[in-house]
């Protein structure tokens, strides 16, 4: 049955369905009714929602929930999320699976409650201090971001790395018709060896995230990084429209990547033929699917709700082998089809 | 190890390790007070019979090891973020028994969000907060307990109130919200005290099990190495300088 939901929304009951049991949070605009609906809906499902006094308090409140062995997530916006960065840094550190939503706004600073696409650097390189990455993904429909939500929990469950959904503001507010993922069967999620439950009749079990000595820290970065060429080698993720006789390639995520669907129909219906490929995992990134594209698509056209941040990486993919301009909105502002279609014009041969 | 020691015909063993501790050695300095609060803890495990169910968190700060002390499953959590650690831990499993052991500059700085919030919505934890009146870890460094005119490496002339504020008061803090269920400031040193403080950790861990809520046991110890003074003189500095500022007793006592 399809229903009609916000992205926000449809996040918060995927969440719920894919066996989220303690979500933590701190109020921020453009992602207000994902709390207010987990409020109204996890504690009836049996979960714990608690707002926090701030994302400081909810992403470690994470850190214990997950050390307890339960699926927990927190979400906020931009400026919450780099509150969250520590916790970030720790959950990976120590392991623990968990899901972070980013529903991204306009920055730096306050900046604005406008959708935008800034937090890619932060969310893919790093973000937080040491070694360590999430598994970011994307979404750029209602329908979609449910998807990601479930695979979210089961992928950060089955590598104990944290994932994120990098969504945005104009995504978390828009309504479409979504068709809900079937609750999983708590059967079915993964056992956790590693969760705190108490010492009883067995070896105590110690979550952390440090070793003093450099050759442990060593070797438990080594696992990391380990986990992290798994991830790369099995968990990419992408959609490609109409590339097979492109002659221009669009790259383009999340709401960006919707917009550009467009474009590309704009384009061919002037002829242009042009083609997309849109990132669902951001990391680990699609470089081999946009190195073959490059191979024989002579202009790869990165377009963004950023300065350029997603580009670095199609640069990174393309090395030199098409040509890789760029045109990218700033502050929340969204172009719209036809200004990136004139973009398209000015680069296709 | 000690605990393995043969005891000689004739003898009879009368003092051991907890159960709940580990043979582990302690990576404190001598005459720090963290070792024995660490003994009272487990003591109290024990006497509960709760150590198949407890979850520890340790602190950023000297007691950053604490996992290693215990037998029991443990996190550890990043500075000041245990209350927030241990709410995510007793909100998923509430068979759970939580506990966090933090310094003061854990708990009553960088922490301070996480604590008062915490001890407000009378999470049903318990939190061992060890007031030393320093930043022990870093190097003796000035603490939000700091004493007015105590020399650190960051008030080498002795705090001085007008630029860095006053000893902060957290527990009286604390037993002015009307969540917390037992907020009381205790001493390790000297026996007696020693005897109390074990006690109240016992009271904090029952409140847990009886579903009392936010229970929170302040010792004022010493860090004689920070202080550059013996172990003796540790003890000393308490009674004479620290308690002062600090006096001992139940700040917070609610029976439900
Ligand atoms: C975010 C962060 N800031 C600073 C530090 C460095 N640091 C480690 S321990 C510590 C102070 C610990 O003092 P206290 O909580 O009083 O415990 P004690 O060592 O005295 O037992 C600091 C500032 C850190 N680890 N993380
Ligand atoms: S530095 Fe101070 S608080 Fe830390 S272990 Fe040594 S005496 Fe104890």
């Amino acid at each position: 049955m399809r229903v009609l939901m916000r992205g926000n929304e449809a996040i918060a009951e995927a969440a719920i369905r894919a066996g989220c049991k303690c979500y933590f949070c701190y109020p921020i605009t453009p992602q207000g009714e994902l709390v207010e609906y987990m409020a109204r809906h996890l504690p009836q499902q049996g979960g714990v929602f608690l707002q926090a006094e701030s994302e400081v308090a909810a992403i470690n409140m994470v850190y214990g929930a997950s050390a307890a062995g339960v699926r927990t997530m927190t979400s906020s916006s931009s400026p919450g999320i780099s509150l969250k960065m520590e916790g970030i840094s720790y959950l990976a550190g120590s392991r623990l699976p968990a899901v972070i939503v980013n529903v991204m706004r306009g920055g730096p600073g306050l900046g604005n409650i406008a959708p935008a696409q800034g937090d890619y650097f932060q969310a893919t390189k790093g973000g937080g201090h040491g070694d360590y990455r999430l598994i970011v993904l994307a979404p750029s429909t209602v329908q979609e971001a449910a998807e990601l939500v479930m695979l979210a929990f089961d992928l950060s469950d089955h590598y104990r790395v944290p994932a994120m959904i990098l969504a945005d503001g104009m995504l978390g507010q828009m309504m479409e018709p979504v068709e809900l993922p079937e609750p999983v069967d708590e059967g079915t999620i993964l056992e956790k060896p590693w969760a705190l439950t108490g010492a009883e009749g067995r070896e105590p079990r110690v979550v952390l995230s440090f070793d003093l000595d450099p050759q442990g820290l060593k070797e438990m970065n080594l696992t990391l990084q380990r986990t992290y060429r798994e991830i790369e080698a099995h968990e990419v993720r992408w959609e490609e429209v109409d590339t097979a006789d492109a002659e221009i390639l669009l790259v383009a995520y999340g709401t960006m990547g919707r917009i550009a669907k467009t474009v590309v129909r704009l384009a061919r219906a002037e002829g242009i033929r042009a083609g997309l490929l849109r990132p669902i995992s951001l990391w680990p990134f699609p470089y081999e699917p946009i190195r073959a594209l490059a191979e024989r698509i002579p202009v790869v056209l990165t377009v963004e709700l950023s300065a350029g941040q997603m580009w670095e990486d199609v640069r990174l993919a393309v090395e030199g082998r098409a040509a890789t301009p760029f045109y990218g909105e700033l502050g929340g502002v969204v172009p719209t089809p036809k200004e990136i279609l004139s973009e398209v014009k000015k680069h296709a041969r | 190890m000690l605990a393995d020691a043969k005891i000689p015909e004739g003898y009879v063993r009368v003092f051991r390790r907890p159960d709940s501790m580990s043979d582990a050695p302690y990576t404190y300095c001598p005459g720090c007070h963290h070792g024995v609060i660490g003994r009272l803890v487990a003591e109290a495990i024990d006497e509960l019979g709760i150590r198949g169910r407890t979850v520890g968190i340790a602190p950023v700060g000297c007691a950053v090891f604490l996992y290693r002390f215990y037998r029991c499953d443990f996190v550890q959590a990043a500075h000041g973020r245990a209350c927030a650690v241990a709410t995510g831990l007793k909100r998923a499993n509430p068979d759970l028994i939580v506990f966090s052991y933090q310094g003061d500059g854990d708990l009553a700085a960088i922490g301070t969000a996480e604590t008062v919030h915490a001890a407000n919505r009378g999470e049903n934890i318990t939190v061992i907060f060890v007031n030393n009146q320093i930043y022990g870890m870093t190097g003796g460094e000035m603490a939000p307990t700091t004493l007015p005119g105590q020399r650190t490496v960051t008030t080498p002339e002795g705090r001085d109130v007008r630029a860095t504020g006053y000893p902060l008061k957290i527990s009286e803090m604390l037993a002015q919200l009307d969540g917390p269920a037992y907020i009381t400031r205790q001493a390790v040193y000297d026996v007696r005290h020693v005897q109390m403080a074990r006690r109240a950790i016992l009271q904090a861990f029952r409140n847990q099990l009886e579903g009392k809520g936010f229970s929170m046991v302040e010792v004022v110890a010493a860090c004689p190495t920070n202080l550059k003074v013996s172990p003796v003189d540790g003890n000393k500095w308490v009674t004479e300088q620290a308690l002062r500022y600090f006096p001992l007793g139940d700040l917070k006592v609610r029976d439900r």
